[in-house]
C-alpha cells in the first residue's frame, strides 16, 4: 500500500517535472532568435524614421498605459515574454531603431499571431515605441 | 477563469461598415445591438442581435449572430442566425487593405436588423405583419470585400457586397457600405481615464442597395446616412450610437441604432485549458 503511494507520488513528480520542462521549452522557444528575425525585414526607409515623440514627457507614461491595454496579454506585464509573445527586453528589440519597432507594430507579424496595430493612431504607436525602448534589457535595469 | 478584460481602445464606431481590423487572436467579443426604425404604413419596430466574435488567428475572425425583433402592436420573434468569417488577405499593412467576408444566413423574412441593405430592400418590406413574414425562410450566402485604409488617424472603408438566396431562384443582389471615422485625439493621455478624447471615435457611414443581377442600379433601392460614435471605456466595454436617416422615399425615415460590447482577451487559452491544452 505504502509502496503504491510512493509510486504514485513518483509518477506525479515525473508528470510535474515533464510539464515544467514543457513550459520551460515553451519559454525557451520565446527566446528563439527566429522570432526576432522579423525585425530585420523592416525596409531601410522605415528603420531610419525618428520617433517624433522622443522628447515628449507624456510618451513613456502614455505608452505604458497602451502597453498594459494592448500588449501585456501576450508579451507579459513586464514585457519579458508571455503566453504567446516573445520578450521585448532582449537586446534584439532594445537595440532595434525606433523606426523598426514602429514598422513592426504597424504591420504586425500576422503569420505568427501578432495582429497589425495600425488601428492605433501613429502617435500612440510612437508612444508604445518610447515605452518599449525605455524598458531596457533586464541587465540594464539592474545596472542602470 | 483566466479571462482578462483589458480594454481595447479604438474599437471601430461603425455598425454596418467593416474596417480591416480583425479581432485579436484568442479574444472573444460579446456584442448586443439594437435597431429601432420608424415605419410608414405599418408599426415601428425594434430589431436586435447578439454577436459573438472570436479571433481565431491574426488573419481570421469568426462570428455568430442571433437575430430577433419586436414590432410594436404585433409580436416579438426570433428571426434566425448568421455565421460570418472574415479573412485578412494580405499579411502586412498596405495603403488599401482587403479582407474577404463570407457569411451564411438562415433567417426568416421577419428579420429586420438591417445589418446590410441589399438588392431592392425597401421600407415597405417591413410593413407586413410578422405572422406572414415568418412563413418565408431564407438560406443566404453573403460575400463582401472589405476595403479599408487608415491615414493620419482617419479610417476610410468601402464594402461592396453580393448576396444569393440559396433556396429559390432569386438573382444575386448587390449593396454597399462606406464609412469614414477618426478618434477625437490621436495621442494617449498618460493616465487611465474614461472621458479622455482618445476614447471617443466618431464618423459617418452610408449604406444602401444596388439592385440585383437582373436590374442593377439605384432604381427601387433604399439608402441611409448615419453619423456614428463609439466610446471605448477603460473597463473593456464599448458603447456605440448611430442615428440613421433615410435618403429617399424607399427608405425608413429614421433609424436609431446602438450597441454595447465587451471584449474578453485570453478566451481561447481558457477554453484550451479546460480541454487539457496549454
Amino acid at each position: 500500500m505504502i509502496r503504491s503511494k510512493i509510486r504514485r507520488s513518483r509518477v506525479l513528480v515525473c508528470i510535474t517535472v515533464l510539464c515544467a520542462a514543457g513550459t520551460a521549452q515553451t519559454d525557451n522557444s520565446k527566446k528563439d532568435s527566429s522570432v526576432y528575425a522579423e525585425l530585420a525585414k523592416a525596409p531601410a526607409k522605415a528603420s531610419s524614421r525618428q520617433n517624433p515623440l522622443e522628447k515628449d514627457p507624456d510618451a513613456v507614461p502614455g505608452g505604458a498605459k497602451l502597453f498594459e491595454i494592448h500588449c501585456a496579454e501576450c508579451h507579459g506585464a513586464t514585457a519579458e515574454g508571455g503566453k504567446k509573445g516573445p520578450s521585448l527586453r532582449v537586446s534584439e528589440v532594445q537595440q532595434a531603431t525606433p523606426g523598426t519597432l514602429f514598422w513592426l507594430l504597424t504591420n504586425g507579424v500576422v503569420r505568427r499571431g501578432m495582429p497589425v496595430w495600425s488601428k492605433l493612431p501613429e502617435p500612440q504607436r510612437w508612444q508604445l515605441v518610447s515605452y518599449i525602448k525605455s524598458l531596457g534589457t533586464p541587465a540594464q535595469a539592474k545596472n542602470p | 477563469m483566466g479571462l482578462s478584460s483589458r480594454a481595447r481602445a479604438q474599437e471601430s464606431p461603425y455598425i454596418v461598415t467593416y474596417d480591416h481590423y480583425l479581432e485579436e487572436p484568442g479574444s472573444l467579443e460579446v456584442e448586443y445591438f439594437s435597431n429601432f426604425a420608424t415605419q410608414l404604413g405599418g408599426n415601428d419596430f425594434n430589431a436586435y442581435w447578439l454577436e459573438l466574435e472570436y479571433g481565431a488567428t491574426a488573419w481570421w475572425t469568426t462570428e455568430l449572430y442571433l437575430d430577433g425583433q419586436s414590432t410594436f402592436g404585433d409580436s416579438t420573434v426570433f428571426t434566425g442566425f448568421r455565421l460570418e468569417n472574415r479573412f485578412r488577405l494580405l499579411k502586412s499593412e498596405h495603403v488599401v487593405n482587403p479582407v474577404l467576408y463570407i457569411e451564411y444566413e438562415q433567417i426568416s423574412e421577419a428579420d429586420k436588423i438591417m445589418k446590410e441593405i441589399e438588392g431592392h430592400d425597401v421600407e415597405a418590406d417591413h410593413a407586413v405583419p410578422n405572422s406572414m413574414l415568418r412563413q418565408g425562410h431564407n438560406h443566404e450566402i453573403e460575400l463582401k470585400l472589405l476595403l479599408s485604409s487608415t491615414h493620419n488617424g482617419w479610417n476610410f472603408a468601402l464594402n461592396p457586397l453580393a448576396t444569393k438566396n440559396l433556396t429559390g431562384g432569386d438573382p444575386w443582389e448587390f449593396g454597399y457600405a462606406i464609412g469614414v471615422s477618426r478618434a477625437l485625439a490621436l495621442k494617449a493621455s498618460a493616465k487611465r481615464c474614461s472621458f479622455c478624447r482618445e476614447n471617443f471615435v466618431a464618423g459617418v457611414e452610408m449604406y444602401g442597395g444596388l439592385g440585383d443581377h437582373a436590374s442593377f442600379g439605384l432604381n427601387e433601392t433604399s439608402h441611409y446616412l448615419a453619423p456614428v460614435v463609439a466610446w471605448n471605456l477603460p473597463s473593456s466595454w464599448t458603447l456605440r450610437l448611430s442615428p440613421g436617416f433615410g435618403l429617399n422615399d424607399n427608405s425608413h425615415r429614421f433609424l436609431l441604432r446602438w450597441g454595447v460590447s465587451r471584449e474578453f482577451s485570453g478566451f481561447g487559452s481558457t477554453v484550451a485549458r479546460c480541454f487539457g491544452g496549454r
